[in-house]
């Protein structure tokens, strides 16, 4: 009896009623425990770049323009949401806030431009020391880098002091190809 | 009048062809997520189809690798124009963690025009929801780039200075 069975259908269906989410027109929260865009404080930011140095996705780029000013991008494009930043931060200047409407049709409009003020040590006239002579602990890059934030590319270079011609030479950088 | 009703009520339905480049199925799966009773994204009218020449949209998740690379331009020369492209999660959006690898081409915006941008890794269900309710201009974008600055201190005044020292260079020259 297909009857039957189609009542019963209705019967099924009417106990829960409507489940379906009214998402775009009524708003739907992420949990608190949600890792979304994450929340720059550049009023705590000291700019050790750790964060950059951390990221799997390399996505936090570090260009030294002079040798008072560090800017810092976080290219959201490519961002995994893994929160290595903020768990690395220092200082707390990272926070993983819990917003996901970020679709947009621009991929210039997920990114975060920071613009840090950088003094010297009174004590020694550097910023960093680099005193890892071996390869693989160079690689955290201590010191002075000079990312291309037009190509949102990472370089593997840093130097101990400020170096204008590795500037120049990052500035129109190509990435290799085969 | 049939005619007229359709064309208003069939504006804007939008079938869709969902295209895996080179993905981990994280996204995939949330996008066979909204398709499910609880995110109905049908109420919008929208439909997952099989072939791309029946599709008015594509969904491209992934990165889109080497080996993908020919089949992905072939479907999307296959979609009748006008058609929309919309890139999901961080590896469609800008390569992932693998944008700098030899075998990525590092975000699919490289290859095709792509009109609208869902990042997430995965995209959240309700991300992808909110992408496709831009599309069909039900919301309004949030997004904007964040520009920081702990104070004031504008860089052209360096490549100011480097320009002045450059000319003094030559004027000491001709003394």
């Amino acid at each position: 009896m297909w009857l039957t069975s189609k009542i019963k259908q209705l019967m099924l269906v009417a106990k829960p009623g409507v489940v379906t989410l009214d998402y775009p027109l009524q708003p739907a929260p992420a949990p608190q425990t949600f890792r979304g865009q994450p929340t720059w404080d550049h009023h705590k930011c000291i700019g050790c770049g750790g964060c950059a140095n951390h990221c799997p996705a390399r996505c936090i780029l570090t260009r030294d323009v002079c040798q008072e000013l560090r800017v810092m991008l976080y290219d959201g494009t490519r961002c995994t949401y893994c929160g290595r930043c903020a768990d690395v931060c220092p200082e707390d200047a990272i926070k993983m806030s819990n917003t996901f409407q970020t679709a947009s049709d621009d991929k210039d409009d997920v990114t975060t431009r920071m613009e840090l003020f950088m003094m010297t040590c009174q004590r020694c006239g550097r910023c960093y020391e680099m005193e890892n002579s071996n390869a693989i602990d160079r690689l955290d890059l201590k010191g002075f880098r000079y990312d291309n934030l037009e190509q949102r590319a990472l370089l593997r270079k840093s130097s101990e002091t400020f170096a204008p011609d590795l500037l120049a030479e990052t500035e129109g950088y190509q990435r290799p190809r085969r | 009048m049939l005619r007229s009703l359709c064309k208003k009520m069939f504006a804007k339905s939008v079938w869709v062809y969902h295209c895996n480049t080179g993905a981990c199925n994280g996204c995939d799966i949330e996008i066979l997520n909204i398709l499910t009773p609880y995110y109905d994204v049908e109420r919008f009218g929208i439909k997952l189809v099989a072939s791309p020449r029946h599709a008015d949209a594509m969904l491209i998740s992934g990165a889109v690798t080497r080996p993908t690379l020919p089949l992905v331009k072939r479907a999307y020369e296959a979609i009748p124009s006008p058609k929309l492209v919309f890139a999901i999660g961080s590896c469609a959006t800008g390569g992932g963690a693998w944008f700098d690898t030899y075998n990525v081409t590092g975000g699919v915006d490289k290859v095709l025009p792509v009109d609208y941008f869902i990042p997430g890794c995965p995209s959240r269900p309700e991300a992808i929801l909110f992408g496709i309710a831009l599309a069909l201009g039900l919301v309004e974008k949030e997004a904007a780039p964040v520009e920081l600055k702990q104070m004031e201190f504008p860089i052209d005044i360096y490549e100011r200075r480097e320009a002045w020292e450059k000319r003094n260079v030559i004027y000491e020259l001709l003394k």
